[in-house]
């Protein structure tokens, strides 16, 4: 049993990064480190983009399914006024702290959801072929390329895809599915 | 040996070796089944599933009706055909008489699914869809081309001639293209069974026995669709036309130059066009004689020079009435006369059926051609194109044009010759016993079939087929499907074309269930959710149940515990000491906004505006018509904010019920919902030591009744990680639900375990749950309940707002079969016995005067919903639904177990602690 | 396997949304001045078109937000979705 004495961040996939990192081939599928994140909702049209752009360090999406960078995390736009906002650094009831106050003014909310999710990497010439596995969305480079993510399905669980670079996609998977969709990657892979 | 050299495209130079019906044969790679059996002599495969009849094979490929096999090895499957079997190494096979068996052995071959998605999808590789492939790789297009057989070419036999060249030279340069051209997806051995909406095809992919997968199904998604699927060969309807020796003449054809097999010696070939002058004069190159009876009054010019000069005999103006053999087909019977004329091999050619499948699939309509003879796709379909033989396009320099076009220019298409054409034959059937002329060899359906469901009445051609069973067999009458069309419209007296052919449906060929399941299966079957607290439960050796998608831990069985010792060890530690559940799974919902508050109050049965910051309230859910669908407790966290949770199945049902109201019926509320179930953990302290642990654990909280009430939360702090106390009691304890981002769930279980220890702290699971809760009455949304239940019926009055104007629900509750006395209640049942557990979902009837169920109809009470042992009470009891229930509390029913009748208290809910006392510890 | 043109996110197979029957059914402003049957009409009864027909569908597994759609009953074809309670 783990040293419990203080509280420590157990990642969700702990008893599978073992099975990801031994996978040989392409694509490697690696763990991304747990970061904080807030789920944004605000009206985009009220000037609140602007003011969390030059509050967070860099413009926020507008158009939805796409993604940018901000500070040290990314901004997701998951819908007409939804964004997920991550950050590496910030602890995570100060990030919904921060982010819900740049928010307020424009009658937007901020809510932690850094431990709902956890983001898988898939990097490699055959990242989008063993996602087309389980996703049905169109994954070919001129259609998802590097600036667009898309909430859909991997099998029957819902994931959020995020494309860095044709050969480079992460996949953010609630936690209580990420055991089924790890799993699923690593027979998947094991297949070709 | 039947097998001639020079000709097909098997690798002679190694041998395989296989088995069938028990005699070891050899075969060479390139082979089927069929191919190898021909070329041994082996012309019976099996018996025909009705009558007992010899089955050969009739096709050469997926249209053959009856040459089916069961394979043994390397995996058991049933009736597979002959003719798409490719002979590996150890294959072990045995004819079937008409039926296979399923294996009794689970498969361990792994199936995928893959998603494509591309600009054109060709389907078969013959000379149109090359093209067409080609072209559309050519102006850059995503393209994916999949064909059914294990290389390309489709019919093209290597006699033809394209762009001056053999035509599987031809074939050849072009794969090689499409092998080099980005973008392009060549598949053989692949077979679109299925075009549904939207450009959508499946594929399944075989991917060769051994391989991993063995076979996957592609899920592609195309701009436009080529169907290019080519055409097959009907025969014509004759007495014994069912003896194995009788062939398609395209399938001899295709067995001369793909496998080397030359399927007879003594050759008639029986048509009414002229494609099978070509197969008599290459079986008659081959090395076998050759003999040509034409139903025509004249036989082609050109077809009918060439087989003088061969030396073939041509009859035209005379037909096939019948056959002689045994197991093998040994004369022909010529004419009105019944001339005998030897031969061990009968080609028929009735013409071609384009294979329109696809087209059919997405609504495609056929139509059918006096000249073509046969139906083939009519109007256009938008994103589709039908070309070459499957659009009814047969001459190979129109084929080749109608390939380019389609995705191209008809200029840039390949040249071949143009072919003399004469005008086809209309010949369904020749004169006969119409017992013994059989239309669908696959099902023993015959002549006589049809004139019995004609004679019935029936004019449809759908109707025949399931009257008669053609076309319903494992080809689904691609060879009778349109036979059976023609001869009912004869028999009808009406034009073939006003009746149309019977639906195309997919699959185009049998799928397994295997390749459809794909990777769902197992363990993925569906996705298991665990948490965060998982690992600790597995190591405590639980048992789980599942709850919904969720592996909940349901008791912790102890060496040499069931589950009925476990739970009662459990449920005692939890009313004696303590005890800790993971109740991580239920659904949880931040509630932010303005108007928060409103829009609870509209949907919970009681207020959430009042509640106060810093305190848990019990709310009810209903539909509008006023039935419960979920329950669970609210935390007030701020002035605009609460925190919903959910029951564990239901927690995205909620959720999507909630935003429906917030987006589709009141979208000017201020309010925005987040689902955070996985964000937080929720770890239940309960018994009467818990408040010890909590103390324990978090030193600085004040944990006191007076600092600390019942249905009260608090934040703090654990090791600077932000931790929520909530005095929320589901088993009637005393109990503290501890909230915790999930990330530290496991951590903090062991750290309220190891601080329980001086107490016995105990890990309790779901059944436990139960039980305590049902000891208080507390019902469960969906096990108590079915959809037909209000509040009042479950004695929740008190969660119904009366204040409220109104609220999701409240009009219906006024609707007068609300106010029935007779409404189902739920109540206890205590078995006067003190010792029978009531099975849940046993009925409830009156007792009668002599304890003895008196004969059927008896009236129902209700029924049993919930039925545990209480430690705590030292006897079973149970919860039951029951007609007017409260109004009969301390009366005996009963309840049938088996043969006996139980007699059964009624009593109120709460059987434990009714006054409450314990909650407070 | 039908597609389903979401109006944020693009068309999506059909098992990615969840039908919400016929749109356009205001909750009534004020039940308790219904009486049964009026009720009754609303939380039971729904038309059943032959030929175009407005219904609901939810993006559930994208991004959430309920659409309006206009479907042919006979052929199953969108002829348009958009953003619920906006009518351009």
């Amino acid at each position: 049993m783990a040293d419990t004495s203080v509280l420590t961040r157990r990642h969700p996939l702990e008893s599978r990064r073992a099975a990801l990192e031994a996978l040989v081939g392409d694509p490697a599928i690696t763990l991304e480190p747990l970061v904080s994140a807030v789920d944004l909702r605000v009206d985009p049209d009220g000037g609140a983009l602007d003011a969390l752009a030059a509050a967070l360090g860099g413009p926020l999406p507008t158009a939805v399914d796409t993604w940018t960078g901000i500070g040290d995390g990314e901004a997701l736009r998951l819908g007409p006024d939804e964004w997920l906002l991550t950050s590496a650094g910030t602890d995570p009831h100060r990030w919904e702290d921060r982010v819900d106050s740049l928010a307020a003014p424009f009658g937007g909310m901020a809510v932690d959801v850094s431990a709902q999710r956890v983001a898988l990497r898939l990097h490699g010439a055959h990242a989008r072929e063993l996602l087309a596995s389980g996703c049905s969305i169109d994954l070919r480079p001129g259609r998802f390329g590097r600036g667009r993510c898309a909430q859909t399905l991997f099998g029957q669980a819902p994931v959020l895809l995020v494309a860095h670079a044709d050969d480079d996609l992460h996949l953010f998977v609630r936690s209580s599915f990420s055991g089924y969709v790890a799993d699923r990657l690593v027979d998947a892979a094991a297949l070709r | 040996m039947t097998r001639v050299d020079g000709y097909g495209r098997i690798d002679r130079t190694r041998t395989l070796s296989f088995t069938f019906d028990g005699i070891v044969r050899t075969a060479h790679p390139g082979d089927t089944l069929a191919s190898a059996l021909l070329a041994q002599g082996v012309t019976t495969l099996g018996t025909s599933v009705r009558l007992g009849r010899p089955r050969g094979v009739l096709g050469s490929w997926t249209e053959d009706p009856c040459g089916l096999v069961q394979i043994e090895e390397p995996f058991p499957e049933p009736m597979l055909l002959a003719t798409t079997v490719d002979v590996v190494d150890g294959l072990v096979a045995r004819g079937v008489p008409g039926r296979g068996r399923l294996a009794e052995v689970a498969d361990t071959a792994r199936y995928d699914h893959r998603h494509l998605h591309c600009d054109v999808l060709v389907v078969g590789a013959g000379p149109a869809g090359l093209v067409a492939a080609r072209e559309a790789a050519r102006a850059g297009q995503d393209v994916v081309l999949v064909d059914d057989r294990p290389t390309p070419g489709g019919t093209l036999t290597g006699t033809e001639m394209i762009d001056g060249r053999p035509a599987l030279e031809f074939v050849d340069a072009v794969a090689a293209e499409l092998a080099a051209a980005p973008h392009v997806t060549h598949l053989q051995a692949t077979t679109a069974f299925g075009h549904y909406d939207d450009g959508f095809v499946l594929a399944l992919e075989r991917c060769g026995e051994g391989s991993d997968p063995r076979q996957r199904v592609h899920r592609i998604r195309a701009g436009r669709v080529v169907v290019a699927a080519g055409a097959f060969e009907r025969p014509i309807v004759f007495e014994d036309a069912d003896r194995p020796g009788v062939m398609l003449a395209s399938a001899a054809r295709d067995l001369l130059h793909r496998h080397g097999v030359l399927a007879g010696r003594v050759v008639v070939v029986f048509t009414v066009d002229d494609s099978a002058y070509a197969a008599a004069l290459d079986l008659h190159r081959a090395g076998a004689a050759v003999r040509v009876v034409d139903a025509r009054a004249e036989a082609p010019a050109g077809w009918a020079r060439r087989c003088a000069d061969a030396g073939i005999v041509v009859e035209p103006g005379t037909d096939v009435r019948g056959t002689l053999g045994d197991d093998r087909v040994r004369a022909a019977l010529v004419g009105e006369a019944r001339r005998e004329v030897p031969c061990d091999l009968l080609l028929v050619s009735g013409g071609w059926n384009p294979t329109a499948h696809l087209f059919s699939h997405v609504g495609g309509r056929l139509a059918f051609d006096d000249e073509l003879v046969g139906f083939r796709p009519a109007g256009d379909l938008p994103g589709t194109a039908v070309v070459g033989a499957a659009h009814g396009t047969y001459a190979l320099a129109d084929v080749l044009r109608e390939g380019a076009a389609a995705t191209g220019s008809a200029t840039d298409a390949p040249h071949a010759e143009p072919e003399e054409i004469t005008p086809r034959g209309t010949l369904w059937r020749t004169p006969g016993d119409p017992a013994r002329q059989f239309v669908d060899i696959a099902r023993d359906a015959t002549v006589a079939d049809i004139a019995r469901a004609v004679g019935a009445g029936m004019t449809s051609v759908e109707h025949v087929k399931r009257y008669t069973t053609i076309g319903t067999a494992h080809d689904q009458g691609k060879t009778s499907g349109i036979l059976a069309s023609g001869i009912t419209a004869e028999l009808l007296g009406r034009p073939v074309g006003a009746l149309g052919t019977t639906t195309f449906r997919p699959p185009y060929t049998p799928v397994p269930f295997a390749a459809l399941a794909g990777r769902d299966r197992g363990d993925l079957y569906d996705p298991v959710r665990t948490t965060p607290v998982h690992d600790r439960h597995v190591a405590l050796g639980a048992e789980f149940e599942d709850v919904g998608q969720w592996k909940r831990a349901r008791h912790y069985p102890r060496p040499g515990e069931d589950m009925a010792a476990a739970v009662l060890r459990e449920c005692a530690a939890v009313r004696g000491a303590v005890g800790m559940m993971d109740g991580s799974t239920l659904g949880k919902i931040d509630v932010r906004g303005p108007d928060a508050g409103v829009l609870l109050d509209h949907l919970y049965t009681n207020l959430m505006s009042t509640l106060k910051v810093g305190r848990v309230r019990y709310g009810v859910m209903c539909g509008n018509d006023g039935m419960v669908f979920d329950d669970g407790t609210v935390l007030r966290l701020a002035e605009d904010r609460f925190l919903v949770t959910t029951t564990t199945g239901n927690a995205a049902h909620v959720l999507d019920w909630m935003e429906e109201w917030v987006q589709t019926e009141w979208p000017d509320l201020r309010v925005r919902l987040t689902s955070v179930t996985e964000q937080w953990s929720i770890l239940a302290v309960a018994g009467p030591r818990s408040r010890d642990v909590i103390g324990r654990v978090f030193a600085d909280v004040d944990v006191s009744n007076e600092a600390f009430g019942f249905m009260t939360w608090q934040d703090t702090e654990l090791d600077g990680v932000p931790v929520r106390l909530a005095r929320i009691s589901f088993s009637g304890e005393l109990a503290v639900e501890v909230t915790v981002a999930s990330w530290y769930a496991a951590d903090l279980w062991d750290r309220l375990l190891a601080a329980g220890e001086p107490w016995g702290i105990t890990p309790y699971g779901t059944e436990t749950m139960h039980v305590l809760r049902a000891e208080k009455g507390y019902p469960i949304i969906g096990q108590d309940t079915d959809g037909t239940v209000t509040p009042h019926d479950l004695g929740m009055a008190w969660a119904v707002s009366k204040k409220k104007t109104d609220f999701v629900g409240k009009r219906s509750f006024a609707r007068p079969l609300n106010a029935d006395p007779q409404r189902k209640h739920l109540v206890s049942l205590l078995p006067t016995d003190a010792a029978t557990m009531l099975p849940e979902g046993s009925q409830i009837v009156d007792l009668p005067d002599d304890g003895l169920l008196p004969p059927p109809p008896v009236a129902m009470l209700g029924h049993v919903t919930s039925s545990y042992r209480s430690a705590e009470l030292g006897r079973p009891f149970a919860l039951a639904l029951v007609r007017g229930g409260r109004d009969r509390v301390g009366e005996v029913v009963a309840v049938p177990v088996g043969d006996q009748l139980v007699a059964v208290e009624i009593g109120d809910t709460v059987l434990v602690d009714p006054e409450g006392a314990r909650r407070d510890g | 396997m039908q597609l389903i043109t979401c109006p944020w996110c693009g068309p999506r197979e059909e098992t990615e949304f969840r039908y919400g029957g016929q749109a356009d059914l205001a909750y009534p402003a004020d039940p308790s001045a219904l009486d049964d049957e009026q009720w009754a009409r609303f939380v039971f009864f729904r038309d059943n078109p032959e030929g175009a027909f407005a219904e609901r569908w939810c993006h559930d597994a994208g991004c959430r937000r309920w659409l309006r759609a206009v479907r042919d009953t006979r052929t199953y074809v969108f002829a348009e979705t958009r953003p619920y309670g906006r009518t351009a």
